[in-house]
């Protein structure tokens, strides 16, 4: 007697729109899955961060205290703590349930474009625009930064931490890996400023994007190139490429109003999702799920593998060809 | 009956004893192993531990822990009360069983070995005074007790024997007083000199009269004394095998022994040891060694001690040597051969002294090194200073408060660091004679001959230190042919060096551009010296700075020391070009902005702190990306210290646990050293290297990273300021692939009115290509010029300047006017820099109205927030109220955003940023205009180039209609 075989699931891309919400916080500047996925930040231009239920689209809280753009935030593992960075130059730690500023974080010589706290929210870590990564304890009352990391010999335009690694881009086109463990720092050549890179979900490779219109995944021990994507616009902009939660699919922001989406291994492009006509920000993939957040001008949207009844998607449906 | 008393008291019992057989009964059976059981002494049960483990008496009633339970008794819980240090006895870890009377330290009074007489047998002695006192003497036992032995080992017993008295030496009999030498024996025993006792002299001397000829007297007890000094590294006593004698003359006992007296030792092992036979020929012999197989004889394998080697007989029947069996070593073959050394002495021998038998070994004595006259037994450290840097007075004191003169150390490097004037000086050889030039040997009309063939007058050469000859007719002949051939060689050279180093030559023109310009004339102010150390170096250098301030073409050349080598005249034309590059005058603005930092507090001040690690060349991985060979050949791999609370907070363990510092590791460089900055020459921000195409370009060529923040900014080519050929071809083909390649946000336009369009669509395209080909038109620098200077009234000298030098480049960018620029090959694309290419480029591509919101920034942007406000969003469906709304909110930005302008163009204060402003506004309106002309149809319109503040009412009020036939569809 045998059992059929378990269909291997085909693996799903968000191309239904669920959501779409209205930020009112002018150009969202970055939207950011928390850690479980339930809750989204938003960055406007108009010096506010909002937190948002993703399932309901409601407005949860409204974090002020920036004195410029916010331009990227995170969330700590256990949904206490914010970080927040602007054009201000500041780093601002949240705390979440009263929206109180728990530490202003000054030292930048710039705009602060990325932020990260570490696996245990111990540590934030900024890139600034001054081509420095600043490391600032959330533990201790000091308010210098435990270390800087002026390598960059251009600003820092993006940021990922893991474990033990810390993932810089910056706009000199080099990708910097910090090993903490090993006391290394490894130095990938990509000729073209960098806008994002991410780790994979396993921690083996990395993805940049660049401003040659291109994103490259990258072995992480050798920095040997194992697949380039390409078809979409980023040239001027600074825009987010994430991967899937499942690593199967490589998502990028695009100026032409879409998100493309690659298969990983194949490198051909399995969708590509209009967003509208201005260019999409940011994008921001859900870490179990298949979710995606995207964002552009003033408004998010959440998109599922599966479409909501309960939205009317008569609109959407008229954008998909 | 009193017997069996007696017998019962004599018996110790130990154990439990067996029960006594009875004939009549079975046999029983053996208990097995698991039902026998142990008790103790008051009848518990014991558990047996094992043997190893406690036996029967582990711990405290069969457990581990103790009376106090587990509480180590050291141990006291209190703070103020400190447990004492206790010393632990022995018996603090015996349990009961080993002090009762058959442990290991029974606890009963008993008679030591000291207290016991000499059979010590209590038992025994008990018996005997029970038998005594029924003996018929009574008391015999009691005599017995009086005298006990003495203890005295053998040797002292059989030395009795011998007549040996305590108090006395041991040996052959003395007489008080011995005259000669060979009778002094005592002293030869122990080694080969004895030195006198002094009180024993004395003695004898106070003595003598009254001693006998014939009484002799024992020796005096002294303990002997090896005098033989300890020069090896063995242990005491012990010296290992000499190799050769251990290999050729084994002793004839059989085996070495390692172990006897320092004499006896030397004279078996080192070959003195003449009378054993020898035997053997070679190897090692021994028993332990056994016999190898080579040779012949093997006797003596089983080493058999034979009781003949021994000396069986004791005291007087050994003959006539008087020792009476004391074998002093080496008493017997000694002797002789001493007395006939002595007797062939010729010298007087001391009384008291022998000869040596070995020569002391004579240390060799080395003089010490002649100090040299003005040698100072003191040294001091000084503190390293650099000559250049203090008054010379100081400089002098210093000098002569040294020993000596000390050369000046060369800069760094080997000898290819110096030239040939530091060699010769280093050398000390003198000034070569003669002519130092071909030049020289002219005569003088040759000579104006010859530098009317090359266009510039070439200077005297500088070094030139012996006054020309005044060369005779042959001589002259010879040299013109030589300066002839010279002068070819030396055309053919430039003429090579022109065509494979042609960017050596952009340099050399870009450097003079520089330096020709009117800001460095005006400089007055004191010009860095990069070749301070090397003073003629330096006046070379000067005097090309010269002539470049006064637009020589040929000052390099000029200014060079002809009486170098070519090798060495390159290196210095490189050294020379990239320093004047590097040290150009900065414009007036920028040097009045900036105060020349001093560093007082830096203790060396031409060092600079380097990353230890330098990047790999960028040219060979801009080619391997461009190969899409990512890997190798684009990483680098750095030493980086975490610092270590960071660690701490990421939860691993700091990987350079000693090291003191964080970061990449640094090394101090020398700061001005030329080849300090050559690697800086690709780095992509250095922020002052000479760039080639900064010279052509219509702006100043100082651009920094800093400065750039204006328009021109704005694409992101533009701020990869490539550096290099590769990447200036990559950034060309860049701008050029964005530039003419179909752009989709402006070709793609399926527009209703095309043919307006097109047409818009053409002039803006020649317009760029006019812009591309060739200077802007007058009216755009008449008003730039004429706005900045009603704008700026703060600045205005400044802007004097600025206009100055913008005049000058603007002149400079003429082919007709420069004749620099016209030599330089005009690829199609090259009439403009690429950088200022790609930023036109992108400036068309990108968002106009976004310039004023990112000035500031130098990275990738944002994009612009509220472009596409007027344009409905896909995915809400706005009514027309408030898309009404937003319009109206979107026109109130747009003109906040031009306040905005305004604002900022006010602050600035630069000029070359509002010139380009002022470009992007003109170019702004065009594209807004082709904006309003273009339909709202368009789908994939152009996002960027809108600029919302300027559509018309009319125009929104269609594409509204428009969008909501659609939503209706």
């Amino acid at each position: 007697m045998s059992f059929p075989q378990p269909k291997p699931e085909v693996p799903q891309v968000p191309q239904h729109l669920l959501r779409t919400i209205d930020c009112q916080q002018g150009a969202v500047r970055a939207v950011r899955f928390n850690a479980d996925g339930n809750y989204l930040l938003s960055c406007g231009s108009d010096k506010s961060l909002k937190l948002w239920s993703v399932s309901r689209g409601t407005l949860l809280k409204t974090y002020s205290g920036h004195g410029y753009e916010v331009l990227d935030a995170d969330s700590s593992y256990d949904n206490s703590q914010l970080c927040s960075c602007s054009s201000d130059k500041t780093v601002i730690l949240w705390d979440v349930a009263t929206g109180q500023v728990t530490r202003k974080l000054r030292g930048h010589a710039g705009k602060v474009n990325c932020v990260q706290f570490n696996e245990e929210a111990t540590v934030i870590l900024s890139g600034s625009i001054d081509g420095t990564v600043r490391c600032w304890d959330t533990r201790s009352r000091k308010f210098d930064p435990i270390q800087i990391l002026d390598e960059a010999r251009d600003g820092v335009s993006s940021l990922k931490v893991s474990e033990h690694e810390l993932l810089t881009g910056s706009v000199d086109g080099r990708v910097r890996r910090y090993d903490l463990r090993m006391g290394q720092l490894h130095v990938d050549f990509i000729n073209s400023p960098i806008t994002c890179v991410c780790f994979s979900a396993d921690a083996q490779c990395i993805l940049t994007s660049s401003l040659d219109s291109t994103i490259r995944l990258l072995d992480k021990s050798t920095g040997e190139m194992l697949g380039e994507y390409t078809g979409h616009t980023m040239k001027g902009y600074k825009l987010d490429c994430c991967l899937s939660s499942k690593d199967t699919h490589v998502l990028s922001c695009s100026e032409d109003g879409h998100i493309y989406c690659w298969d990983l291994v194949e490198g051909s492009l399995t969708l590509k999702l209009p967003v509208g006509k201005a260019v999409v920000q940011s994008l921001s993939f859900h870490p179990s799920e298949t979710r995606l957040l995207t964002a552009m001008e003033g408004h998010i949207q959440v998109w599922g593998a599966e479409p909501d009844e309960q939205e009317d998607i008569v609109v959407v449906k008229q954008e998909v060809k | 009956m009193a017997s069996d008393s007696d017998s019962d008291q004599d018996f110790v019992t130990f154990g439990t004893p067996l029960e006594p057989l009875e004939e009549d009964e079975p046999l029983r059976k053996p208990v097995p192993v698991h039902e026998q059981t142990v008790k103790d002494e008051k009848g518990r049960y014991q558990r047996f531990h094992g043997a190893f483990t406690g036996g029967f008496s582990a711990g405290y009633y069969n457990t581990v822990g103790t009376k106090e339970g587990w509480t180590p008794s050291t141990f006291v819980s209190s703070r103020q009360q400190k447990a004492e240090r206790q010393n632990a006895r022995p018996e603090d870890f015996m349990d009961e069983e080993d002090l009762g009377e058959h442990g290991i330290a029974p606890k009963e009074i008993t008679t030591t070995a000291d207290f016991a007489s000499g059979r010590k047998d209590l038992i025994r002695d008990k018996a005997k005074t029970v038998c005594a006192l029924s003996a018929l003497i009574p008391g015999d036992s009691v005599l017995e007790d009086l005298v006990a032995p003495a203890r005295s080992s053998i040797g002292v017993e059989l030395l009795r024997k011998m007549g040996w008295k305590d108090g006395q030496g041991v040996g052959p009999r003395v007489k008080r007083r011995p005259y000669k030498q060979k009778e002094d024996t005592a002293s030869r025993a122990f080694g080969s000199v004895l030195p006198p006792n002094g009180s024993e002299e004395s003695q004898d001397e106070e003595e003598d009269e009254f001693v006998p000829e014939n009484v002799t007297f024992a020796p005096k007890d002294v303990t002997p004394i090896d005098f033989t000094p300890k020069v090896d590294l063995h242990g005491l006593g012990y010296q290992g095998l000499n190799p050769l004698a251990a290999l050729r003359y084994g002793p004839g006992a059989g085996h070495i022994n390692l172990f006897t007296m320092d004499s006896d030792r030397a004279s078996s092992l080192c070959g003195n040891d003449k009378k054993g036979p020898k035997r053997r020929r070679g190897g090692v012999a021994g028993q332990a060694f056994g016999v190898g197989a080579m040779e012949d004889d093997d006797d003596d394998i089983y080493h058999r001690d034979t009781m003949s080697n021994y000396d069986m007989v004791l005291g007087e029947e050994e003959p006539g040597d008087g020792l009476y069996g004391w074998t002093a070593p080496e008493q017997y073959h000694r002797k002789k051969r001493d007395h006939s050394k002595d007797a062939a002495y010729l010298g007087k021998i001391i009384e008291g002294f022998t000869l040596a038998s070995d020569k002391a070994e004579t240390k060799m004595i080395f003089p010490p090194p002649d100090l040299p006259r003005d040698f100072r037994p003191v040294h001091y450290f000084r503190p390293v200073v650099d000559m250049s840097s203090v008054s010379p007075m100081v400089a002098k004191a210093l000098q002569a408060s040294r020993g000596h003169m000390v050369e000046e150390t060369p800069s760094q490097g080997g000898r290819h660091q110096l030239d040939s004037v530091q060699r010769r000086q280093l050398l000390g050889e003198t000034t070569l004679q003669g002519p130092s030039s071909v030049f020289d040997l002219l005569k003088a009309e040759d000579r104006e001959r010859l530098s009317g063939l090359r266009k510039p007058p070439p200077a005297p050469s500088p070094s030139s230190e012996a006054p020309p000859r005044q060369p005779t007719l042959g001589e002259a002949r010879a040299a013109v042919v030589a300066a002839g051939v010279a002068a070819a060689k030396a055309s053919a050279q430039k003429a090579l060096s022109s065509r494979f180093a042609p960017p050596a030559e952009q340099q050399q023109l870009e450097a003079l551009s520089v330096w020709s310009g009117p800001t460095a004339q005006a400089q007055t102010g004191p010009v860095f010296k990069p070749f301070e150390k090397t003073p003629h170096k330096q006046a070379r250098y000067d005097h090309y700075i010269e002539k470049l301030k006064q637009g020589d073409r040929d000052a390099l050349e000029v200014s060079l020391d002809p009486s170098m080598t070519e090798w060495e005249r390159g290196r210095e034309r490189d050294e020379f070009v990239r320093a004047a590059l590097l040290y150009k005058p900065s414009s007036s603005s920028l040097s009045g902005r900036f105060t020349r930092g001093k560093h007082d507090d830096c203790v060396d001040e031409d060092t600079v702190e380097v990353t230890r690690d330098l990047e790999n060349d960028v040219d060979d991985k801009q080619a391997a990306v461009k190969m899409k060979m990512f890997g190798k050949l684009t990483r680098d791999t750095f030493e980086w210290h975490p610092d270590k609370l960071l660690c701490k907070r990421f939860n691993v363990p700091d990987p350079y646990p000693g090291s003191g510092f964080v970061g990449m590791p640094t090394v101090k460089r020398d700061k001005f050293s030329v080849f300090n900055f050559l690697t800086l020459d690709s780095s992509p921000t250095a922020t002052a290297s000479p760039t080639p195409q900064a010279v052509k370009a219509p702006e100043p060529g100082k651009r920094s990273r800093w400065d750039v923040s204006g328009p021109a900014r704005e694409g992101f080519g533009e701020e990869k300021q490539v550096k290099d050929p590769l990447s200036e071809f990559l950034s060309v083909a860049r701008s050029e692939a964005s530039s003419s390649g179909p752009d989709p946000l402006t070709n793609n336009i399926p527009s209703s009115d095309t043919t307006a369009e097109h047409e818009e669509a053409d002039t803006t395209k020649t317009n760029e290509d006019e812009e591309e080909e060739s200077r802007p038109p007058m009216d755009l620098f008449k008003a730039i010029f004429a706005s900045s200077t009603d704008e700026s009234s703060s600045s205005e000298g400044e802007d004097e300047d600025e206009e100055e030098e913008e005049a000058d480049q603007t002149k400079a960018e003429d082919p007709l006017l420069n004749p620099l620029n016209a030599s330089q090959a005009v690829p199609p694309a090259a009439g403009m820099s690429p950088a200022n290419q790609s930023a036109h480029a992108a400036s068309s591509s990108g968002p106009p109205g976004q310039d004023i919101l990112e000035e500031e920034e130098f990275g990738p942007r944002l994009p612009p927030p509220s472009s596409m406000l007027n344009e409905p969003c896909p995915t809400s469906v706005p009514t027309r109220k408030e898309d009404k709304r937003q319009k109206s909110k979107e026109k109130h930005k747009a003109r906040k955003h031009g306040k905005n302008k305004k604002d900022k163009k006010d602050k600035k204060d630069k000029k070359k940023k509002k010139r380009r402003k002022h470009k992007h506004k003109g170019k702004q309106k065009k594209s807004s205009k082709e904006e309003s002309s273009s339909g709202s149809s368009s789908e994939g319109g152009d996002g960027n180039s809108q600029e919302g503040g300027l559509v018309s009412t009319e125009e929104l009020l269609r594409r509204l209609k428009s969008i909501h036939g659609k939503t209706l569809q």
